[in-house]
């Protein structure tokens, strides 16, 4: 379902989504050759294959559309995403093998640039609030630089690439050599770094499947959908306790949002969607405090740590985290209604 | 009254048997969208073409793979130990302090998207902690493993916290791309993710704000059950002496 195009926002930029995916695509396909050049690599293969469907659809994925027509490109792009589900499934992507300098060589370079270092990471926001906010309108014989349906995401582009040049000349690694090292991240964030686009993926399905209208249903089963203050702690709590279930913010994301926040609050009594989603979300987070579903940051912790009772964190930051529920539904329904 | 059609929720419970079971959480999300479309009857073809089309649509949640290459080259050239070494100059005497600056340093700079500076293996464990501890230590003496294991655990509680509340300010950080996202794929049109971190501010500075004071009340506690240990001890000194 694509929202209807201006024709005037349809203006081309240089910046533009496509151009920017584009980009996405090569410094993936560079991991991806990066990769198999890893001689030390447990998993290869498969981890190459891995990236290689991920970056295909971007590299590929909008010329596919524009020569064999959306329907094949969706179909071998839904095809790529089952084989992407199955490789790590299977446990088939892994860490390879990096050269980063030792501890000591880390050190000395470390007190030789001093806090210069901060300087190219803490550059990508604030370019990025700058440049969006200055120059999204530029423009030159109607073409503009920013996308104008994705301001922010082109300023972040920009922001990344001068900040790389930035960061070339205070450390003298070149931009290359930035791409190679970024294979160590990627890889230690592995799949969880497709985790959310196929969260959103996931989202769009129950939306064709009309989850939602289930779940709205069942809502108005318990809650009266006039009035608004219930809502808004179903929306609140709802997300607590579905990421205290899954252990995962952005997977109750799509489906507490899809079924109560879209069709009560921001259809239903006219709600501002930027702050409800990201208090709503926020909300969640209180829900990962809580629960020992979210192992990463609860219960491995208190295995680093040593601590007696492995739940000893959750317990701390109970306190913390219902305090905080109840000041965003509080601060929900102050700010989403206009009226 | 319409019928209650309770079939398309089969994926919602899925999802929570396989976050549950411990399945990649991948394979969970995919399996949970063909048993949706299977449920509602939807072609098998026409399922995947619809799985291609909203992953397609999402591209933009993988922006963040941009911004990789500078912190991977800023650690190439020994940021983390400049942040420790910047964590390991701090001089103030109390527990409390000591967490609460902590807090404060990691919730800025995860709103600035600097989310891999520190966590439990890089800061938490090696550093944090046995500040943390060793200032209750100087003040105290020797603490009991209880005393020892609320004082650590706060200072994992604080790592979390700052971070958790602190990243969806930042606009390319995953939380907010996928936000961005739903409300595109729901013909929502005109917010921009700029929009959605600016909204996560009130909340992170509320954060903030509990969690500080809950801190400046640790010391007070610390210093209580100390107290009571030391008295249960003597006591039962006392009893063994008698």
């Amino acid at each position: 379902m694509s929202a209807p195009v201006t024709t005037h926002t349809e203006a081309s930029a240089v910046l533009s989504i496509n151009n920017i995916y584009l980009l996405i695509g090569f410094v993936v396909m560079f991991l991806v050759v990066k990769t198999l050049q890893d001689q030390g690599h447990p998993k290869k293969w498969t981890t190459a294959l891995f990236w290689f469907l991920f970056g295909s659809v971007f590299l590929f994925g909008d010329l596919s559309i524009k020569m064999f027509g959306p329907s094949i490109t969706y179909q071998w792009v839904g095809f790529s995403v089952l084989a992407i589900a199955l490789l790590a499934g299977l446990g088939k992507v892994s860490m390879g093998s990096y050269d980063m300098p030792t501890d000591a060589e880390l050190e000395i370079s470390s007190n030789r640039i001093g806090n210069r270092l901060f300087v190219p990471a803490v550059m990508i926001p604030i370019v990025t609030v700058v440049c969006t906010l200055l120059l999204n309108n530029i423009n030159i014989a109607n073409i503009y630089l920013f996308d104008q349906r994705h301001v922010t995401l082109a300023a972040l582009t920009l922001a990344c690439t001068l900040a790389l040049l930035v960061g070339w000349k205070i450390t003298s690694g070149s931009p290359l050599l930035a791409l190679s090292e970024s294979r160590r991240l990627v890889d230690s964030i592995g799949w969880a770094a497709i985790l959310p686009q196929m969260l959103a993926m996931l989202g769009g399905v129950f939306i064709v499947a009309q989850t939602g209208t289930a779940i709205q249903d069942l809502v108005t089963l318990f809650i009266s959908p006039d009035n608004r203050f219930m809502l808004v702690v179903l929306y609140c709590v709802g997300m607590a306790l579905f990421t205290m279930i899954m252990g995962n913010a952005f997977a109750a994301f799509p489906v507490m949002t899809a079924g109560i926040a879209v069709p009560f609050l921001i259809q239903g009594h006219g709600a501002s969607p930027a702050p409800l989603v990201a208090i709503g979300m926020y909300s969640g987070y209180c829900g990962t405090l809580m629960t020992p579903m979210a192992a990463n940051f609860n219960i491995v912790p208190a295995a680093l740590l040593d601590l007696k009772d492995k739940y000893q964190v959750i317990k701390v930051q109970i306190p913390t985290a219902l305090t905080l529920l109840a000041i965003n539904i509080l601060l929900m329904y102050g700010v989403i209604f206009n009226d | 009254m319409n019928e209650l059609n309770l079939l398309p929720l089969i994926g919602i419970a899925v999802v929570v048997l396989g976050f549950a079971l411990r399945f990649n959480p991948l394979l969970v999300v995919s399996i949970a969208g063909l048993v949706t479309g299977w449920a509602v009857d939807l072609d098998f073809l026409t399922l995947i073409g619809t799985f291609g089309e909203k992953f397609m649509n999402a591209r933009q949640l993988a922006s963040f793979l941009l911004i990789l290459p500078v912190i991977a080259l800023c650690e190439r050239y020994g940021l983390q130990q400049r942040a420790k070494s910047w964590i390991a100059s701090i001089k103030s005497a109390t527990t409390a302090r000591i967490l609460s600056l902590y807090f404060v340093v990691r919730e800025c700079s995860a709103a600035l998207g600097l989310l891999s500076l520190a966590g439990h293996p890089q800061t938490v464990r090696p550093l944090l902690a046995p500040m943390a501890l060793g200032a209750a230590t100087n003040l105290h003496g020797p603490l009991p493993k209880h005393i020892k294991d609320m004082i650590s655990a706060h200072a994992a509680a604080c790592d979390n916290i700052a971070v958790f509340f602190g990243e969806d300010i930042f606009i390319a950080f995953g939380a907010v791309l996928l936000m961005d996202a739903f409300l595109k794929e729901n013909g929502i049109e005109g917010i921009e993710p700029l929009h959605i971190g600016l909204w996560a501010i009130p909340t992170a500075i509320a954060a903030l704000i509990v969690h500080l004071f809950r801190l400046a009340r640790l010391e007070a506690k610390i210093s209580q059950q100390m107290q009571e240990h030391t008295n249960n001890q003597t006591h039962t000194l006392s009893e063994k002496l008698s």
